[in-house]
């Protein structure tokens, strides 16, 4: 018991580290480049939490990303890495703004669960492609997943070109029936775009806490997730779980993309490049540990970066591919993060050693 | 034991990273109070789209323009005076747009119609800033000022030039994103390259992206190796790639002779290479002029809100340079401009 505390409690403290060693290197280079740090993270801060309406768009900003996170750490703990979380949530963003152009006179009470609920079944279905030929016939769901990104990125942009629209590259707004947006939370907000997508991002983080921490279903997938063979020899399913941890990865992964497909933007349009909500959940995910209440933190964390970065250029003159650098420091200290529990582990021990040596 | 440690070694993070931050404050305090700005009642700002300032093309140009208005009218950049805000996502264009606002920007511009729908939101809401978008246009809004460009009619006169300059009669037209604006261009180039030679061959190729010069640089590979001696762009920063590779071609092999036509602004810099020069010639846009322009509007009081604003050849916003044409092809670039300006070649806004 005190051990798994001590162990949370260190997961947590090399968490912090990552973030305190990226926000450190972040001054340092900003030094270096002749601009000051403390107006660089005072204009982060003011534009991330300044004001009602900048903290609104940081939590908009976490909100899909949040939902990308678990969707990685669902498929992590089940031993995959799930590289197509991208592609799952464009088609999610996708799948959501179609039904809702496609049922415009239904009722917002049926209209709305229905995009979330197409949004996670566009997503699930995309994951499910990896996890059937990973299940069937042990393909690398690495590549297969890389591959699939690429094939929705096109895909969707020809269903929004010639399927939705006539030759357009954005869709019409969606009908407010479908909308997470809400008038009250815009006003509260000073017009920030944040939409009740939040909650619906917090309650799946329970419900995956839930799933994999207190059903036989979670700890199946934990079980194959920690040694394959040793749960199909104490007879679970593995390709079953194989295929459940996918699509359950993909249907959070639509979900995030649905967040921005009625809540963000209202609509979807033709992208240059994958949107990066995928890729930025990742590093949500191994910040927060994997574990859906670090994530939270880690993507509101993720989400004032983002959004308090956009005024550094302005407010500190610090350019804005700084900002970036200093998020690639962060992930950079999570990356590492197992140099820091070295030192952590090394450092008590060498001073027990001193002392033993030294009596 | 070990908790204690674990808790010191925070502490020391955490200690040393206010020194350091606190040692950076104190050796250029000042560098921020530079960025002060003038005192002005009129402050306009740019919101990129996410090609950037640094694009060479839209973006640029209509930085430039904005740089300009702020020099002629004693404006410094920074708050009161004039800036931009880059967006790096498309989800970034509503936070400028409102960090454009708050920040006390009284004409807001938004640049490329990938900003339509974030204008037309936040012109609903700050109702006492100005805003312009330009490519597009924003329904229903008194303070908007949408402002389009006859992207056509230039595009046409570049089919000219690459019909009568093509040896191999074999053109190529790189296009940017498939969709009403880039369509402008590629109607309007094919209509030109038909006008002089309907059996010339022009190989049309979207990039799907405005930001990937690495595509642009593949996509001309492949059109050069297949015989294509002029390659069209309207691509922005993705048709760097394709000046890099005419470039390389002409260094390797000087005998043979490929040409890209600029986009937007002379884009006579980007095909520089010793020995000579790939830009044939630029379509031009007179992004940064019409910044200017109603900028200046916009500070006597005269902002032209809620009316859509088309600038053509005729109003001399846009043009085609004299970059590399020969003589003869001049000769018929300005022929086929006049006819355009008097109406009688009407030239046609779809594929």
């Amino acid at each position: 018991m005190t051990n798994s505390m001590n162990g949370k409690l260190k997961g947590v403290i090399v968490a912090l580290l990552s973030v305190i060693l990226g926000l450190v290197m972040g001054a340092v280079i900003m030094l270096v480049s002749g601009h000051d740090p403390i107006a660089g993270y005072s204009a982060m801060i003011q534009g991330s939490f300044g004001d009602l309406s900048y903290f609104g768009e940081t939590l908009r900003q976490s909100t899909p990303l949040i939902l990308t996170a678990l969707a990685f750490a669902v498929a992590s703990t089940a031993g995959f890495f799930n590289i197509g979380i991208e592609g799952q949530s464009l088609l999610g963003w996708l799948g959501a703004v179609w039904c809702a152009l496609a049922f415009p006179d239904l009722p917002k009470f049926i209209l709305l669960p229905a995009c979330l609920i197409v949004g996670a079944l566009f997503g699930a279905f995309w994951a499910g492609i990896a996890g059937m030929l990973k299940a069937f016939f042990n393909t690398s769901e690495v590549i297969i997943t890389i591959m699939l990104n690429y094939i929705a990125l096109y895909l969707s942009n020809f269903v929004i070109r010639d399927i939705i629209t006539d030759g357009k590259d954005a869709t019409p707004i969606i009908p407010d029936a479908a909308s997470l947006r809400s008038p009250g939370l815009e006003q509260l907000t000073d017009y920030s775009r944040l939409h009740y997508g939040i909650i619906i991002a917090v309650l799946m983080c329970v419900i995956v806490w839930i799933l994999m921490q207190k059903t036989t279903t979670g700890y199946e997938l934990r079980a194959v997730g920690m040694n394959p063979f040793a749960s199909q020899y104490a007879g679970m399913s593995t390709k079953r779980n194989i295929i459940l941890a996918m699509v359950i990865s993909g249907a959070l992964a639509g979900l995030g993309g649905t967040m921005e497909g009625l809540g963000t933007f209202k609509n979807i349009f033709t992208q240059n490049s994958l949107p990066g909500l995928g890729f930025n959940g990742m590093a949500v995910s191994l910040l927060g540990g994997g574990n859906p209440f670090g994530i939270i933190a880690a993507g509101v964390l993720f989400g004032a970066l983002k959004t308090g970065g956009l005024l550094m250029p302005t407010e500190a003159g610090v350019p804005e591919e700084l900002v970036d650098i200093v998020i690639a420091l962060i992930i950079f200290f999570v990356g590492a993060s197992y140099l820091i529990t070295y030192l952590l582990d090394k450092l008590p021990a060498k001073k027990n050693a001193l002392k033993e040596g030294g009596e | 034991m070990k908790k204690r440690s674990l808790i010191g070694l925070l502490a020391l993070g955490v200690g040393v990273s206010m020194t350091l931050v606190a040692c950076g404050g104190n050796k250029d305090k000042d560098s921020s109070k530079d960025k002060g700005g003038s005192d002005s009642k009129y402050a306009a700002a740019i919101v990129t789209d996410v090609g950037g300032v640094d694009d060479k093309s839209f973006n640029q140009s209509a930085w430039e323009g904005l740089q300009e208005w702020g020099k002629e009218n004693d404006l410094e950049r920074g708050k009161g005076g004039f800036d931009y805000f880059q967006s790096n996502t498309d989800a970034d264009y509503m936070n400028n747009l409102n960090n454009a606002v708050k920040q006390g920007y009284t004409t807001v511009f938004g640049v490329g119609y990938k900003l339509t729908d974030a204008i037309s939101e936040v012109a609903g809401q700050r109702q006492d800033t100005n805003f312009v978008i330009i490519d597009s246009v924003v329904e229903d809004r008194d303070n908007v000022a949408s402002v389009l460009f006859k992207d056509q009619e230039a595009s046409f006169l570049a089919g000219i030039a690459a019909a009568k300059t093509s040896e191999s009669k074999k053109i190529g037209f790189v296009g940017g994103m498939e969709g009403e604006v880039i369509g402008r261009f590629e109607a309007g180039f094919l209509a030109g390259v038909k006008a002089v030679d309907p059996s010339i061959k022009v190989d049309v190729v979207y990039a799907e992206a405005f930001d990937a010069p690495e595509k642009g640089q593949q996509i001309a590979a492949a059109m050069y190796n297949n015989g294509v001696d002029v390659i069209f762009h309207a691509s922005g920063a993705t048709g760097n790639g394709v000046f890099s590779e005419a470039k390389d071609i002409m260094k390797n092999d000087p005998s043979k002779k490929v040409w890209v036509i600029g986009v937007d602004r002379d884009q006579e810099e980007e095909g520089k290479y010793d020995g000579g020069n790939v830009t044939l010639t630029s379509t031009l846009k007179g992004v940064g002029a019409t910044v200017k322009d109603i900028a200046n509007r916009s500070k006597d009081g005269k902002f032209p809100g809620g009316e859509v604003i088309s600038y053509g050849l005729k109003e001399e916003a846009i043009d085609l340079t004299e970059g590399n044409l020969t003589e003869d092809v001049q000769k018929a670039v300005d022929e086929y401009r006049e006819k355009i300006i008097s109406g009688d070649i009407e030239v046609p806004d779809k594929p």
